[in-house]
């Protein structure tokens, strides 16, 4: 039954930073390596992932945890397909779609027309847009606001449309990077209803969270990252993030009965 | 204690114990599943419990494993012929885009969409005061505003291309990290967004056409052609730009007066075909008259424009003597009042034939295109790094 969506094989990626020395970024120091006949200011190389490799099936959802700067982010932008591998590959079915706090769509336009593009970009057709459209603007709850800009919405509201447009559409993997960090109460549970729901639609949802709580209501797996490799992965969702917070210096959750 | 129980080394933090628990929703036991599946027995699905295993990684080569369930590779583009017709699939999302951008660039101005107008406007007015007026360079071209107008307007059409596409896959990296679509709807897209200028700064241009004197004929319907070779022309001149500037900043830099440079080498506000400076240079001409902004400008000119398509070499049958009494003083020798001398440049030797414009105008179009296609297609999965 269990069918593989995404196969992560050995992944590497590296990525190259210009621009990182100590340059007093200057006309005249820029000048001066020219003449030198210096390469670019010192490329540097991240190693960001180092060695990867995991399997995701169909209807999971997968929680990714780790400190700031562990590879998450990374790794769902290289298995959305936006990253190319320095080693190793990621196999997925389909293209999935990566939704973080920063992937605003388009700024200087109103949420109305974001949400047609959005839908658009994703490869709905006209009729589908028309279809949907009512459903996304009420699940965003952006209410009036539909009709500004995008770049007057409060942080929340924003991703709240962004996760509305992106999850419009049941795609076979979803890369929710903290998007929901920023919603308020009432959206969390929607959100992770709807996340529930393109589970249920044989879709692999992978969630970056720094809020453990929401990883654990959401997840029914678990990757733990460090410095670019896996410390723990598994399906013993508390059990990872216990350990995970024991070895940040904190104390396992206090978890109370889950009520109906 | 990054090296600690890594998930492909066993014996994890986590047991078996934790691994058998209830309630997870594709628990070891279906992970085996398909693992144990394409062993060698085939049929044994319990034949191996896989304890301790940590549950996302199956014994089988992974890459197998994929192969087997028809999974791809990520961030690989796709075949050319996939690639096209993903990008037809997008169409409504191309133009879309290129209309909302449109509607976008004008909502901060209190004049709002009025500036479509007035760019191009201002635009001819200053070209007109300095070449027209102050440094007087019409002298010898029929018609010099509607003439300057003209080349202003359809040069626009390309330089303004040019310059946006060389930024566009900068500008658009917030939607390219968050959405899969075929790259290539950008640049498309904002060369339409720019046709869409043209088409309204044509309203602008029919206007000063018909308000200097000249009629309207037949031979203007030949400008739809002419814009739509320059339109394919200008698509896959930014498919190249869009891919060279997407990697280094230093392109959209230099591009705008690398694209100038260009403007005063294409005959905008000078008319290369009967420049005296020119004579005696046949392959300098020559070589300026073939570029593809000279080209689209100049057949634009001959369908918009009667006095330029009467007046350019070759409008009328050579004849030498004719032709030196125009460029020993153009400004007096421009047109006789008998008609069948008409104007006195038409009757030097053209360089280039009408049909050899036409032929150049399409070879361009097609060419630009076919190789910008193909060199924007290499880079589809690098697009977005960084």
């Amino acid at each position: 039954m269990a069918e593989p969506m995404v196969v992560v094989d050995d992944l590497h990626v590296v990525y190259r930073v210009y621009g990182a020395s100590g340059d007093r970024g200057t006309a005249a120091t820029a000048l001066l390596r020219l003449l030198k006949r210096q390469r670019r200011p010192s490329i540097r190389e991240v190693h960001a992932l180092q060695g990867l490799s995991f399997v995701a099936y169909r209807g999971d959802a997968v929680g990714v945890i780790g400190r700031n700067g562990s590879g998450k982010s990374t790794l769902l932008r290289a298995i959305a397909g936006l990253l190319p591998a320095e080693q190793g590959s990621v196999y997925t079915d389909g293209h999935g779609a990566l939704l973080g706090v920063n992937a605003a769509l388009l700024d200087d336009l109103t949420g109305d027309r974001n949400v047609v593009l959005g839908c658009l970009a994703m490869g709905m057709s006209r009729e589908e847009v028309k279809e949907r459209y009512p459903h996304i603007v009420e699940f965003s709850g952006v209410g009036d606001f539909i009709n500004l800009p995008m770049r007057t919405y409060s942080t929340g509201m924003g991703s709240r449309l962004r996760f509305a447009i992106a999850s419009a559409k049941s795609h076979d993997v979803l890369l929710i990077d903290e998007a929901l960090a920023t919603g308020d109460a009432e959206f969390r549970v929607k959100s992770h209803a709807r996340i529930e729901e393109l589970r249920a639609l044989a879709g692999t949802v992978f969630l970056v969270a720094h809020n453990l709580g929401e990883v654990e209501a959401t997840c029914n797996r678990v990757i733990w990252l460090e410095k670019g490799q896996i410390v723990q992965a598994g399906d013993d969702v508390p059990g990872i993030i216990d350990a995970y917070l024991v070895a940040s210096g904190g104390e396992p959750r206090v978890r109370e009965p889950i009520k109906a | 204690m990054s090296d600690e129980g890594r998930l492909s080394g066993p014996g994890g933090l986590n047991g078996p114990g934790s691994l058998s628990g209830p309630g997870s929703l594709s628990g070891p036991g279906s992970l085996s599943g398909p693992g144990s599946l394409s062993g060698p027995g085939g049929v044994a699905v319990a034949t191996e419990p896989a304890p301790a295993r940590q549950g996302l990684l199956p014994d089988e080569p992974l890459r197998e494993l994929a192969a087997r369930y028809g999974l791809k590779p990520a961030a690989v583009r796709p075949p050319i012929l996939a690639y096209i017709r993903e990008l037809w699939q997008r169409r409504h999302f191309v133009v879309g885009f290129a209309t909302a951008r449109t509607v976008a660039m004008y909502t901060e101005a209190r004049l709002g969409q009025l500036w479509q107008i007035l760019t191009p406007l201002l635009n001819a007015a200053v070209y007109y005061l300095i070449f027209g007026v102050i440094l007087d360079t019409k002298r010898g071209v029929p018609n010099f505003i509607a003439f300057l107008v003209t080349g202003i307007f359809v040069f626009n059409f390309t330089q303004r291309s040019f310059v946006i596409a060389s930024r566009v896959i900068n500008d658009s990296l917030p939607l390219i990290r968050a959405l899969y679509f075929p790259r290539a709807s950008l640049p498309l897209g904002y060369v339409i967004i720019e046709l869409q200028q043209l088409m309204i700064s044509y309203v602008v241009l029919i206007a000063i056409v018909l308000g200097t004197g000249e009629g309207v004929t037949w031979y203007w319907l030949l400008v739809l052609p002419v814009m739509l070779l320059q339109t394919l022309f200008n698509v896959g001149a930014a498919f190249i730009l869009a891919r060279v500037g997407a990697g280094m900043d230093d392109v959209s830099q230099l591009l705008p007066f690398i694209v100038r440079t260009w403007m005063y080498t294409s005959g905008v506000m000078f008319s290369i075909q009967t420049m005296k400076t020119l004579i005696g240079h046949h392959k300098l001409s020559y070589l300026l008259q073939i570029n593809p902004a000279a080209v689209y400008i100049t057949l634009t000119r001959n369908a918009l424009l009667t006095s330029q398509r009467l007046s350019i070499p070759g409008a009328a049958p050579y004849n030498k003597h004719l032709c030196t009494l125009y460029y020993a003083d153009p400004s007096k020798f421009l047109k006789s009042d008998n008609p069948a001398i008409g104007y006195y440049s038409a009757h030097c030797a053209p360089l280039i034939s009408n049909t050899g414009l036409w032929l150049y105008a399409v070879g361009w179009a097609i060419l630009t295109l076919l190789v910008g296609f193909f060199f924007f297609w290499r880079a589809e999965a690098r697009y977005g790094r960084g």
